[in-house]
């Protein structure tokens, strides 16, 4: 008897001890979910403020946080204003990443192959069925292309990467655009369907020939062959962290309501053109101020601080002229009990 | 409901062993009616044509739902045919054929082999398996015979036939333990009058053990069609997850539960999510199907046997 009552009171000592740590919790996208554990762990040396995230993907993010389980939501695509405001959320970008292209071609080194939106497109339609199709040839008049045919590999998980993938070939192909359209899992009109990063990754590289697409921080780890795209201004750029950070630099973050905003496809000499930023959703009205203020401190010194872990990872951290658009927004729209949670 | 012992007898011990029962039992009607209540948009919005229907598009939220049905059967299917001579040799074998030495670590290892999680399986064959059977299997074959509508397609190594052999190997020990078990209860003296007419091995295998226990060894295999039809992971890795109906047996597919798993964490839409949720009571439906005939076949040799329960 005695040894239960001890138990118990050991028990509850420990409960009453976790309610005095202070913890934030989240849920969603996968996609920033490492980068995400990186600023929570460096965040906690400093404060002692714990980071609750599951990484559940992006519409479990947006139903948890609908459901007010969470604290904060996270989406690998923005969601639409009327949405945001029928469920009182804000969203804000949070971390940049993108999307490349690999290929398995023995006889084509790195960097060497240059492809366009239009043949992309075509491509992942299945018009396009060989590598020396006279489409890629004029892009690459200085390769000997192969006379083999191309198995296109996509994502058959729903996913950001996708998302991304699909609304770039969107905006540069009308075709694909009627034909397929954008999402994070569309009907493929070709090709074999990964499981993740890794499933994508390990077809290309069984099948010569294969082309597909990959998260860029996937690709950079694994040191996979990436294709340079031709970006809206003409140039024929490689992904790199310069290239996604001009992509959200030249975007018009101003001009858009609830930074509903794609990279995909932006403006600028050197834009990588499928980039796309992680957001986070939380609610304008929030119901726990000390908690809100909490978290929102957190962001800004994600914001601030974080860049170095966060290109550690080769995420793209967000540019400062966007972020402090983004602490603007706080400013003026976050409320606790009447009261604003965030001043700058 | 009657409850099924007397007053006098009704003890902690076996009311708590009845509400027990009862829940485990009820379960399977929860899981039922929630899969039904979720899917009813989705049945609202396609009615039968979900069944029928060729496209499965989440961009214009329109799904059909064959390609799926089709690619679950194919493959459970197909890795039946595979797993199915295997394990009944391997049952015969331990039970008539080898020495008692032999037919412990064979029997373990049999065991072992279903104690393998499907995800390794699913590593297995993405990495080590699927180019090996693309090197070894499917290049020899396609250049044999280079017209071949069931070899059509990059040999990639990825697709029906390497998911099918990967679930062959997945169902094996379902089969062998429960034909063996099947043979052990048959009583002896049947064995041995057929060895006194002068019968050889094969001979009473096939001809005297096989008949007698045909029903429950056809049962093992419906059992291990229901553990096919709903294996997840493992097939999602291999199958290449292409929503689409072949004759070839190299192209990619996709199956019900690897749908299940590649999109329901990123499905933002709710005809999107219901339309999955209903492919879950189809794959449910056939599961309870083909597990109830397995279980009434088995049953009856159990019966006929005249042994315990």
């Amino acid at each position: 008897m005695k040894k239960i009552l001890l138990l118990t009171l050991i028990l509850m000592a420990q409960v009453t001890l976790f309610s005095q740590v202070k913890t934030i919790t989240g849920a969603g996208a996968t996609f920033p979910y490492p980068i995400f554990g990186k600023w929570a762990y460096e965040y906690e040396k400093i404060t002692g403020l714990k980071l609750n995230y599951q990484s559940i993907g992006s519409g479990g993010g947006i139903q948890q946080i609908s459901n007010k389980t969470v604290d904060f939501g996270a989406s690998d695509s923005p969601l639409k204003s009327e949405e945001l405001n029928s469920k009182g959320l804000i969203q804000f970008p949070m971390v940049i990443g993108g999307a490349v292209i690999t290929y398995n071609l023995e006889e084509i080194p790195d960097l060497a192959l240059n492809l366009d939106g239009e043949s992309v497109a075509l491509i992942f339609l299945g018009e396009i069925k060989k590598w020396n199709d006279p489409r890629i040839a004029k892009l690459n008049p200085e390769l000997r292309l192969p006379d083999k045919e191309i198995t296109v590999v996509h994502r058959a998980d729903g996913s950001g990467t996708s998302f991304l993938f699909t609304n770039y070939l969107s905006s540069v192909s009308l075709k694909w655009k009627n034909l397929v359209g954008y999402g994070t899992a569309v009907d493929w009109p070709t090709g074999v369907g990964g499981k993740g990063n890794e499933g994508v990754a390990s077809y290309v590289k069984q099948s010569e020939g294969g082309i597909g697409y990959v998260e860029y921080a996937y690709a950079k780890q694994n040191k996979m062959k990436v294709a340079k795209l031709k970006n809206r201004d003409g140039n024929f750029v490689e992904p790199s962290v310069e290239s996604f950070k001009m992509a959200a630099e030249n975007a018009r973050w101003d001009k858009v309501d609830n930074f509903y905003l794609i990279l995909t496809d932006q403006s600028g000499k050197n834009s990588w053109p499928i980039t796309g930023a992680s957001f986070i959703l939380i609610y304008k009205n929030q119901e726990n101020c000390e908690k809100a203020k909490t978290m929102l401190q957190f962001f800004d010194w994600c914001y601030k601080n974080g860049s170095k872990y966060a290109l550690d990872l080769d995420y793209i951290p967000i540019p400062e002229n966007v972020y402090s658009m983004v602490e603007n927004l706080w400013a003026e729209k976050v409320v606790c009990s009447g009261k604003k949670v965030w001043s700058n | 409901m009657k409850i099924p012992f007397s007053k006098k007898e009704r003890t902690p011990f076996e009311v708590l062993s009845f509400i027990s029962a009862i829940a485990v039992f009820s379960i399977i009607f929860l899981i039922f009616f929630a899969l039904l209540i979720e899917s009813f948009p989705a049945m609202k919005a396609f009615g039968f044509k979900f069944l029928i229907g060729l496209k499965w598009d989440p961009v214009r939220d329109i799904y059909g739902a064959l390609p799926q049905i089709f690619g679950t059967l194919t493959t459970s299917f197909l890795a039946i045919l595979i797993a199915f001579p295997v394990g009944i040799l391997t049952a015969f074998f331990l039970t008539e054929i080898s020495p008692s030495y032999l037919s412990r670590p064979i029997s373990i290892g049999v065991e072992l082999l279903s104690a393998v999680p499907s995800i390794i399986y699913g590593m297995w064959g993405l990495f080590v398996f699927a180019p090996i059977i693309s090197r070894r299997l499917i290049i020899p074959i396609k250049n044999k015979f280079p017209n071949s509508p069931l070899f059509e397609g990059p040999p990639m190594g990825i697709g029906i036939l390497t998911a099918s052999i990967i679930l062959a190997i997945m169902i094996l020990p379902l089969i062998v333990s429960i034909c063996r078990e099947i043979l052990l209860l048959i009583p002896d003296k049947v064995r041995e009058s057929a060895y006194a007419m002068g019968a050889t091995k094969a001979e009473v295998s096939f001809k005297i053990l096989f008949p007698y226990a045909k029903k429950g060894i056809i049962g093992s295999a419906f059992l291990a069609i229901g553990r096919a039809l709903g294996e997840t992971m493992a097939v999602t890795f291999i199958i290449g997850n292409q929503h689409n109906i072949t004759t070839s047996l190299i192209s990619p597919s996709s199956t019900i539960a690897s749908t299940l798993a590649n999109e329901l964490s990123e499905a933002v839409t709710k005809l999107h999510t219901s339309s999955l949720i209903f492919l879950g009571l189809v794959l449910f439906f056939l599961s309870i199907t083909v597990i109830s005939l397995s279980r009434y076949l088995i049953y009856s040799v159990e019966k006929n046997s005249g042994s315990r329960k």
